[in-house]
């Protein structure tokens, strides 16, 4: 047998793999590191490697009080801000033992929706310039500031709002917010409804998102993913429906459901709770009561009575978000730990991507809804 | 030299208003006059199957709290996944007792498979003892690891082991996620664990 050129002898095959760090200073990962390893083109093993934002939070919530927490909290998604605070709030009023005015609620559930299309429209302003479509980045951009000139006239901040308290919201709404809103909200719908055209009926991007990282329906339930992600395979899961906190069992709220389970599913389902969110803001507006107070002045320094825990939840814009409060009756909780959406949706990111081409790796990984502050807290 | 002496009494009157601010480490079953029935029945069916192996810590509307020691944590979580319909975990969380010598890792088990249960968490206690000077994954801070029973829990107990030191037993990727790799200190979220400068 005549011996092959050393060119043409085949390959060992460890020696084929190549390890390629993604991040953390990747503009395609964001502050996280994702391993991969590939064999020419494809991944065949993926190891998420967050932690470069870690702050300290649940930390740093253990040396404040209910009150204090609340501008450092909302910290880990500055852009969704009401939402990450909304199961805090919640927890320490059930905590405190505060009844929250009628009014405030309804407050509470325009800023919460308002805040959920501030945040998806950042998020898929990221996803469209991930894909190379330019168009898709500027135009959410542009059309955010919509709804951000709402919040600023709502709380008087453009992106960390700091808007709930324990007890209700900061202020009261500015007099003529209700027509403003209902203006800017119908205008904000009909304008991404042509998001449709440049976007989500793109040839381009169907045929880069379709079939890539399917997550078929018993996996999503298997690895506890949230939001976005769960609905885009197939499970009937939002909690301002399954289990209404404040005002949402007043509101007829429609949960989108896809089935397909993969990259384009995953895409196209914060778009549709976008326009879902335009509908609550509507309903909200009309059946709010027009006066009224819209928060409960605590006494400096709250107490709760004794060792107690609570565990309150809410959707926010990535999914799930829950809050585990252990409190000793002291002015300061004792134990705060915040149940993430991102670092839920983080495990099925190597399951994946494994068997996916490389290039295919952003439009999975921000698919995923992911953003690693959260993550990391 | 007089007003050394006069000085003890009111050392001592700061000393008696503070109270001993010592959480009991069993939470009182202060029952209210009815407790909601259908949360009732999950906490029963868990009794019924385990009797005295499990503790309930309390039944309130859509939240059922069960404790449990370390040594059948892991079957009640299996009685919980294939008896009670209940399928990923949402947050499992430590929350150290330096008081008690313990830390107390607690799951928050939903379902979304069974539509009775969409409304529930199932609350799932369990503790470890806690060491004064912690190894992390070298001593008694132990625990079975549910990942094999509920997938979901994988990067969660990563967390707890970074954060509290405690190592599960059996989880196949016992490495740290959050914190840098060359962390030295106690794990971060430990009580004796002190911010710098507070």
């Amino acid at each position: 047998m005549t011996e092959l050129p050393p060119g043409l002898a085949l390959q060992k095959v460890d020696e084929r793999i190549m390890t390629l760090n993604v991040g953390p200073q990747h503009p395609g990962s964001g502050h996280m590191r994702i391993i991969v390893q590939i064999d020419g083109d494809y991944i065949v093993a993926c190891d998420p490697d967050p932690g470069y934002v870690h702050r300290g939070e649940e930390k740093m919530a253990e040396y404040r009080n209910y009150i204090t927490n609340i501008p450092h909290l909302e910290r880990p998604v500055i852009h969704d801000s009401c939402n990450i605070l909304y199961p805090y709030v919640l927890g320490a009023e059930e905590l405190l033992g505060i009844e929250v005015p009628e009014r405030a609620k309804y407050v509470r559930v325009i800023a919460s929706e308002l805040n959920r299309c501030i945040y998806i429209m950042y998020w898929l302003a990221i996803y469209g310039i991930f894909l190379g479509h330019s168009t898709m980045f500027m135009w959410p951009a542009g059309d955010r500031e919509l709804l951000i000139d709402l919040m600023e006239k709502m709380t008087g901040a453009r992106v960390t709002h700091a808007h709930f308290v324990p007890g209700g919201v900061r202020n009261d709404l500015p007099p003529n917010f209700e027509d403003v809103c209902l203006r800017q909200v119908n205008y904000f719908e009909k304008r991404i409804k042509e998001y449709a055209a440049v976007f989500y009926d793109n040839p381009i991007l169907i045929s880069r998102t379709r079939d890539t990282g399917v997550l078929s329906r018993q996996d999503a339930i298997r690895y506890g993913t949230t939001g976005s992600v769960l609905r885009a395979s197939g499970v009937d899961y939002d909690l301002r429906v399954k289990e209404p906190y404040d005002v949402y069992d007043e509101l007829d709220v429609h949960t989108n459901v896809m089935k397909e389970g993969d990259s384009y599913a995953r895409s196209r389902i914060p778009w549709l709770d976008m326009m879902e969110s335009c509908n609550i803001i509507r309903q909200a507006l009309q059946k709010m009561p027009k006066s009224g107070s819209v928060r409960v002045k605590l006494k400096p320094n709250p107490k709760t009575k004794g060792l107690e825990s609570v565990y309150k939840r809410v959707e926010s814009g990535r999914g799930s978000l829950g809050c585990y409060i252990v409190s000793d009756a002291k002015t300061e909780p004792y134990r705060v730990k915040l149940s993430v959406p991102s670092f839920r949706n983080l495990i099925a990111l190597p399951n994946l991507l494994r068997g996916e081409k490389l290039g295919n790796m952003p439009s999975v990984y921000w698919s995923l809804n992911y953003w690693p502050v959260e993550a990391d807290r | 030299m007089s007003t050394e002496t006069e000085n003890p009494p009111a050392d001592t009157k700061p000393k008696a208003q503070t109270p001993p601010p010592k959480p009991a480490p069993k939470k009182p079953e202060t029952a209210p006059a009815e407790l909601p029935a259908f949360e009732k029945s999950i906490s029963d069916k868990i009794v019924e199957k385990f009797s005295d192996k499990v503790e309930v810590g309390f039944v309130k509307k859509d939240r059922v709290r069960i404790n449990v020691g370390r040594e059948h944590v892991h079957d009640v979580a299996e009685f919980i996944r294939d008896g009670l319909n209940y399928d990923h975990v949402e947050s499992v969380s430590g929350v150290d007792y330096p008081q008690d010598n313990e830390i107390e890792v607690v799951y928050h088990i939903g379902s979304y498979t069974d539509s009775s249960l969409a409304r529930q968490i199932l609350v799932l206690a369990t503790r470890a003892p806690r060491e004064t000077n912690p190894i992390p994954g070298n001593d008694a801070t132990r625990l079975p690891t549910l990942r094999d029973v509920f997938y979901s829990v994988e990067f969660h107990e990563r967390e707890v082991f970074e954060m509290f030191g405690v190592f599960f037993e059996g989880h196949p990727d016992n490495r740290r996620l959050l914190l840098p790799e060359d962390w030295a200190d106690l794990p971060p979220l430990r009580k004796d664990f002190a911010i710098k400068g507070r």
